[in-house]
């Protein structure tokens, strides 16, 4: 039952990490991935999966697909009936169980981050009402896989379990939301383990969105340089699989990292602007220190949201420097951004599984095209590929609409 | 254990901008008049049971956020000012407040827009539209409008998501990270929204609005109801088919109920002793002083596992689809809403909502009296539509 419940743990378990997968423009899995951000690389290539003729912006960080997708539980229809972002979710959360060790089980929650769902498939859907209001072909079916709900039930097919589905779409903080719900869930129980993490695919609403927004760079996605003008987009996954410590030792599981701290409120400021001092910001970085127990001090490195925008990326500086204090002028801090673009509901978990590899392997993901960094940065920004000592990782994402996310993950060594 | 009590309700549907027109309507039982939706390329419009127009311009649409907003943004704002209403009333406004938004199909109307405008020629596609389009909207102009909003979130999902959303709220509340929390579910209609139920379910008439719960923890905050259960979420999948979901939610829900007709019992006395019929194995026996609220429409085929898993039961009932129309997660709060109101106006001693939800999960719940709070929220009435 969900209710009523025993009352909440007074002392809460531990919750690690010993899952992780990734798809993103820069491959698909850890070690590509790990190999791309280390480095600095950047995925970005011209837009090929919709036209993109009259629009500002051309380019996006697509991900490459495999040609045939692993072998599930999926039947052939089923899997004819994925689109881009169900696939790119199916992908992750593979890697993520298959890492973890797990074996089916009936009572598994599974909490996914989405601004998007199957909107490829809505798309289609309005185009064929539209264009063709008498075909029916296929309609039925884009109605249906087109709820996120159902990209995820997918999932559970896939991999063989079952338990409840939570789809949480706080706009671009919705990753970071999913993974800190199901830290809450283990945390104070109920559940002993959950899957978590974030997907969306590229999509011509979307694209055109932001490009409408002229939020969308001409240029350089270049996060916290003086001189961005604006963000990239890019789509991927990532799911997390996080259990209780120990659940974790009773199975001798490999754990990849410790999640320690989870902060989020919500910015009443503006649906798509941030306050211009990041309020909402700082109160949730130190809501997800407090929880953690750490300062600003233990804190080896802030991934930040970072899209480059002009105004998300002020605030945010604001933010970090007035959260940090004095130890903002060594804290080192980058946008992941810089490299896949803004995966809007996947961002939050593709950069706490970032965290997680810079925790396993001792690196700072560089910015590797900024070039001037914005004067209101009081912190350093990591620009050059470097080997670094990482014990604890703070991780950023904020939404349209205000939701504003923290999370802070820990070495496990 | 942790209470949780109902503080507030909040509804705006086909029948009207408030509870009480919600329960006028389930009331007179009779299904609310349909108007046409064009659709484009057809002779013949579809049918859509549309929310009518506020006799008087709500207030609240002067506030700047609400500008340019869609009407799931002005159901959403409405239900949430009604359901907190008491809660206000009752003290100042520094309390922290969580808020849940639940939807199924989200801001379809600005999305529509905005894509038709895409297609058309991308340059002029308006950017004030784009941000509307987004799930987290509603949620985003809410907390605005209310201001002391501590910590928001939106779920998408199947109507049964609603209660996900109330189990959410009541963590909140359980962690003491909120004060009270709104639990909404919204939706908006449009042409391409009723095109789709069309295929999906034909005999189904679609709608929009809203409903709200303000859960609170206090229980000189209570309304008069509290929250007795909700069930696990009954996933389905190649395990699991609908029919098997709702009974198990039936059986998780009887289960939870054991005590209930002692409850009863106690609170009414021997009129409330439970009607003599035999129940099959994880059944109990149903009582006049306990109602049903299900999510029953007018569609043999999507009905067939909520009928199934419901077959025996002999109490009062009452489905809000067959007379609001198919409104999907603010459909499924407005199950809760009149359950919740049901019970608060002293008609029942306690009601279950039954959600089996489309495309992934059944759960139920069930909302008791709790005589330790006052109700502010019905004058009562006759039971109306409430099949025995």
């Amino acid at each position: 039952m969900l209710f009523p419940t025993t009352s909440p743990s007074q002392t809460p378990s531990r919750v690690v990490i010993t899952g992780a997968g990734i798809i993103t423009a820069l491959g698909l899995g850890w070690k590509p991935n790990a190999e791309g951000f280390r480095t600095g690389r950047t995925a970005f290539r011209p837009v090929s999966l919709f036209d993109v003729s009259r629009q500002r912006a051309k380019s996006a960080a697509e991900a490459d697909l495999p040609a045939a997708l692993p072998s599930t539980n999926l039947s052939a229809r089923q899997i004819a009936r994925l689109d881009r972002a169900a696939s790119l979710l199916l992908l992750a959360t593979q890697e993520a169980w298959q890492q973890s060790g797990w074996e089916p089980a009936e009572n598994l929650p599974l909490i996914l981050g989405t601004t998007a769902g199957g909107m490829s498939l809505g798309e289609a859907y309005f185009r064929q009402a539209v264009q063709m209001p008498h075909r029916h072909r296929c309609q039925p079916t884009r109605a249906v896989h087109y709820q996120p709900q159902v990209q995820a039930r997918m999932v559970l097919d896939a991999l063989g379990f079952n338990g409840p589905i939570t789809i949480v779409s706080n706009a671009c903080a919705s990753g970071a939301n999913a993974i800190g719900h199901a830290w809450e869930l283990i945390r104070y129980g109920p559940a002993e383990r959950a899957l978590a993490g974030g997907y969306d695919a590229l999509s011509e609403l979307v694209f055109s969105g932001f490009d409408a927004l002229q939020a969308l760079s001409t240029t350089i996605c270049r996060p916290f340089d003086a001189r961005r003008d604006g963000l990239a987009l890019g789509e991927g996954a990532a799911v997390v699989a996080l259990e209780t410590l120990e659940s974790a030792r009773s199975r001798n599981a490999d754990i990849l990292g410790e999640l320690v701290g989870y902060g989020t409120s919500i910015d009443q400021h503006h649906l798509t602007q941030p306050h211009p001092h990041g309020d909402t910001t700082m109160m949730v970085m130190r809501q997800a220190c407090e929880i953690a127990d750490v300062t600003p001090g233990n804190v080896d490195y802030v991934n930040a949201h970072g899209t480059g925008t002009v105004l998300n990326d002020s605030s945010e500086a604001l933010a970090i420097n007035e959260w940090a204090g004095r130890r903002a002028a060594t804290l080192p801090v980058s946008s992941t951004k810089a490299s896949i673009g803004h995966l809007l509901g996947a961002a939050g978990a593709v950069e706490a599984v970032v965290c997680l590899m810079t925790l396993r392997e001792q690196w700072l993901p560089p910015e590797t095209l900024l070039e001037t960094p914005d004067p209101a940065c009081q912190f350093p920004i990591v620009q050059q590929p470097r080997d670094a000592h990482v014990n604890v990782a703070l991780s950023n994402s904020f939404g349209f609409g205000g939701v504003n996310a923290s999370l802070i993950l820990r070495r496990w060594a | 254990m942790s209470r949780v009590f109902v503080a507030g309700l909040g509804a705006v549907s086909s029948a009207g901008w408030n509870v009480v027109a919600l329960r006028e309507a389930l009331d007179k039982g009779d299904p609310l008049p349909t108007q046409p939706m064009e659709r484009p390329g057809w002779a013949r419009p579809l049918q859509a049971r549309l929310v009518p127009n506020p006799s008087v311009r709500p207030e609240f649409l002067a506030h700047p956020r609400l500008r340019r907003t869609s009407p799931i943004t002005h159901y959403a704002v409405a239900t949430a000012l009604e359901a907190i209403a008491g809660l206000r009333a009752a003290r100042d406004s520094k309390h922290r407040l969580g808020l849940v938004v639940c939807l199924q199909s989200g801001c379809v109307n600005y999305s529509c827009r905005f894509y038709d405008e895409t297609l058309k020629d991308p340059a002029t596609a308006s950017p004030l539209l784009f941000p509307e389009t987004v799930y987290a909207a509603p949620a985003s102009h809410v907390a605005a409008v209310l201001e002391h909003v501590s910590l928001a979130s939106t779920l998408v999902g199947d109507p049964a998501s609603f209660l996900q959303g109330i189990a959410v709220g009541v963590q909140w509340l359980e962690e003491h990270r909120v004060d009270a929390c709104l639990v909404i579910g919204a939706e908006e209609t449009n042409w391409i929204l009723a095109d789709a139920l069309w295929h999906l379910e034909r005999p189904a008439v679609i709608t929009g609005g809203a409903g709200a719960l303000c859960l609170c923890r206090e229980p000189e905050l209570s309304a008069g109801v509290e929250l007795a259960a909700i069930t696990d979420a009954h996933t389905y999948s190649s395990g699991l088919d609908r029919m098997q979901a709702a009974r198990a939610m039936r059986g998780q829900l009887d289960q939870s109920n054991l005590l209930e007709p002692v409850r009863a019992e106690l609170l009414l006395g021997p009129a409330a002793r439970f009607t003599p019929k035999a129940f099959g194995a994880g059944c109990r026996p149903a009582t006049s002083q306990e109602l049903l609220c299900d999510g029953l429409g007018n569609n043999p085929r999507a009905d067939a596992p909520e009928l199934a898993a419901w077959c025996d039961w002999t109490g009062p009932r009452i489905s809000p689809k067959r007379i609001l129309g198919e409104g999907l997660m603010a459909a499924a709060a407005w199950q809760c809403v009149a359950a919740c109101d049901a019970v608060a106006s002293g008609r029942f001693v306690s009601a279950n909502v039954s959600l089996v939800g489309s495309n992934q999960q059944a759960m139920g719940a069930r909302f008791a009296r709790d005589d330790s709070g006052i109700s502010h929220l019905s004058a009562g009435g006759s039971p109306g539509n409430i099949r025995p």
